[in-house]
């Protein structure tokens, strides 16, 4: 095959895996009463913001909630995973690897049952409907899968960087600090990215733990607008589109990470 | 003090999962209401929440979606990632571009690309009927008939998972010597026994992970089903996941009791799963 049939190939494939995306996008621009058309407008022809104006007007709080939400649980897991994939790569220390095979079991429990859990204890000690309990309760969908990756980039770090650091007269805590974290930059990204993006999606949490509050995360916000509102599918939509937006962002300057991280949470453990 | 670095998970694995496990097994063994929630004093209630379940007739038809559902998603999933895999592998321009955009359905919040595939499937104003009907085929009601809500789920479920299926094929693509295909070529062979001699064979680990990981991940898929049909209509598109978060929060009188017993089942399954996961790849590292 000619090199030019196989980009045609496979500019066909990407069109028709990216359709509905772009169906998202045409239809956030589409008149209410074009939405019913038949057959449907291919393209936002009178075109319309009337849906974006929805969304700056109810779903801006939103929004902000689940940028908190996903800063917030990056942070925390950074905060724990890092010093634990430093530890089980270079310290090793006696019952390292039994806390490695519990991190690989807890990525397999199903999101409803955590939720059940987390839904009895907040409701005893009232942290329902709060960002930092639904920071906590996102953590726990990327903090084993940070330990993971951290462990596996950290195994990679020379011993003669770390030694030469020890010569220096610098602690486990300082070496970490000022040796291994700087040159572990890649995989806080990688971790991070992660992170975010599972915080920013998440549903299960938020509609168990954080459906009756004031900050409510978009996903919800989505959600709710579907529920009371499933006429306006223009302003459904460009609420999807906004949604979108980190992803996409991320994607964008971050594409290496991604498929790293992918693979990385995947194969190498 | 190696553990003085892990003591921050560890206290965090104790109190974030290890007590929310425990509650959820406490909740299905105890009669729970809301009231007994906030005021203490729900009566144990041994295996009857389990009991319950099982004879509930719900449990076969849900197990039946769990089945059928991961099962289906996997089988497409699988292959065409691995399809896409093989053609983005070959270099031409625009290759790696196109592969990195395929990775948008994957990254996009679950609730965006449910809530996309819900209006592209309505039955009267959905671009996938407008499509049928072009071609002569009448309309489908693809989120309302109890024939077709599974078939549904499973379409946006195929689409959401085939970028993973495609990364970590393709990255497995990588690791195979380009000499191998060099070899074959020489030997005279053609592009299917390539891919069936060369290509498949040496691919089968990386494909076993990726079949486990799927299925673990597929087993616990809660939003989409539940965006796009909640279960219904009439629990045809239910399975463990939707069942259990139905029965603990999608009614205004909760059964923590007897969702948090599904649940527990649920977890049994993937556990089982889990562990083959890992025996396997023992066995590749050694």
């Amino acid at each position: 095959m000619r090199r030019a049939t196989k980009t045609a190939i496979g500019l066909v494939l990407t069109a028709v895996m990216l359709f509905p995306v772009y169906w998202m996008i045409n239809v956030s621009f589409t008149r209410d009463q074009d939405m019913r058309a038949d057959p449907p407008h291919l393209f936002p022809v009178d075109g319309t913001l009337e849906g974006y104006r929805a969304v700056l007007d109810q779903q801006l709080p939103y929004l902000g909630t689940s940028l908190l939400v996903g800063l917030g649980t990056v942070a925390l897991t950074v905060a724990l995973a890092a010093p634990a994939g430093y530890a089980l790569a270079k310290l090793r220390p006696a019952g390292g690897g039994a806390l490695s095979f519990v991190l690989l079991i807890a990525q397999m429990i199903p999101g409803i049952i955590m939720a059940m859990g987390f839904y009895a204890i907040y409701l005893n000690i009232g942290v329902l409907n709060s960002i930092p309990g639904l920071i906590l309760a996102d953590s726990t969908i990327a903090v084993p899968f940070g330990v993971l990756i951290f462990t596996a980039f950290m195994s990679g770090i020379p011993e003669e960087l770390m030694q030469a650091a020890v010569v220096d007269g610098a602690g486990r805590l300082r070496t970490f600090w000022s040796v291994v974290l700087p040159v572990s930059r890649n995989s806080i990204v990688t971790v991070s990215l992660f992170a975010f993006l599972w915080a920013w999606s998440d549903f299960i949490f938020a509609s168990t733990l954080d459906g009756g509050g004031d900050h409510r995360p978009i996903t919800l916000g989505i959600y709710q607008y579907i529920g009371n509102n499933n006429q306006q599918w223009n302003a459904i939509m460009a609420t999807a589109v906004v949604a979108s937006i980190p992803a996409t962002i991320l994607l964008i300057i971050a594409q290496r990470y991604v498929a790293a991280g992918v693979t990385a949470g995947a194969i190498k453990d | 003090m190696g553990w003085a670095f892990l003591a921050p998970v560890t206290l965090y694995l104790l109190a974030f999962y290890a007590y929310p496990l425990y509650r959820n097994i406490e909740l299905s063994l105890r009669e729970y209401t809301v009231r007994s929630f906030v005021q203490g004093g729900a009566p144990f209630a041994g295996l009857d929440n389990y009991r319950k379940i099982l004879s509930d007739p719900t449990f076969a038809p849900a197990l039946l979606h769990t089945v059928v559902f991961t099962v289906a998603s996997l089988a497409f999933q699988f292959s065409i990632g691995m399809a896409l895999a093989v053609f983005f592998y070959q270099h031409f321009p625009l290759s790696r571009t196109l592969r990195a955009l395929f990775l948008v359905p994957w990254l996009l919040p679950l609730i965006v690309s449910a809530s996309t595939w819900s209006w592209m499937l309505n039955s009267d104003a959905g671009v996938v009927n407008a499509a049928l009907g072009a071609v002569g085929v009448g309309p489908v009601n693809w989120l309302t008939s109890p024939d077709w809500s599974l078939v549904s789920v499973i379409i946006a479920n195929v689409w959401i998972g085939i970028p993973f299926n495609l990364v970590v094929l393709y990255s497995g693509l990588q690791a195979i010597p380009a000499t191998l295909y060099e070899a074959a070529s020489l030997d005279g062979a053609t592009g299917w026994q390539r891919f069936w001699r060369v290509t498949f064979p040496l691919l089968r680990p990386v494909s076993a992970i990726t079949l486990l990981l799927g299925l673990i991940y597929t087993l616990k898929v809660f939003d989409i089903i539940w965006i796009m049909t909640r279960g219904g209509p009439t629990d045809s598109s239910t399975t463990f996941a939707t069942w259990s978060y139905r029965l603990g929060f999608g009614n205004l009188l909760p059964a923590f009791g007897p969702g948090a017993a599904v649940g527990n089942l649920l977890i049994v399954l993937a556990l089982i799963f889990g562990l083959i996961y890992i025996r396997i790849q023992r066995r590749q590292q050694l």
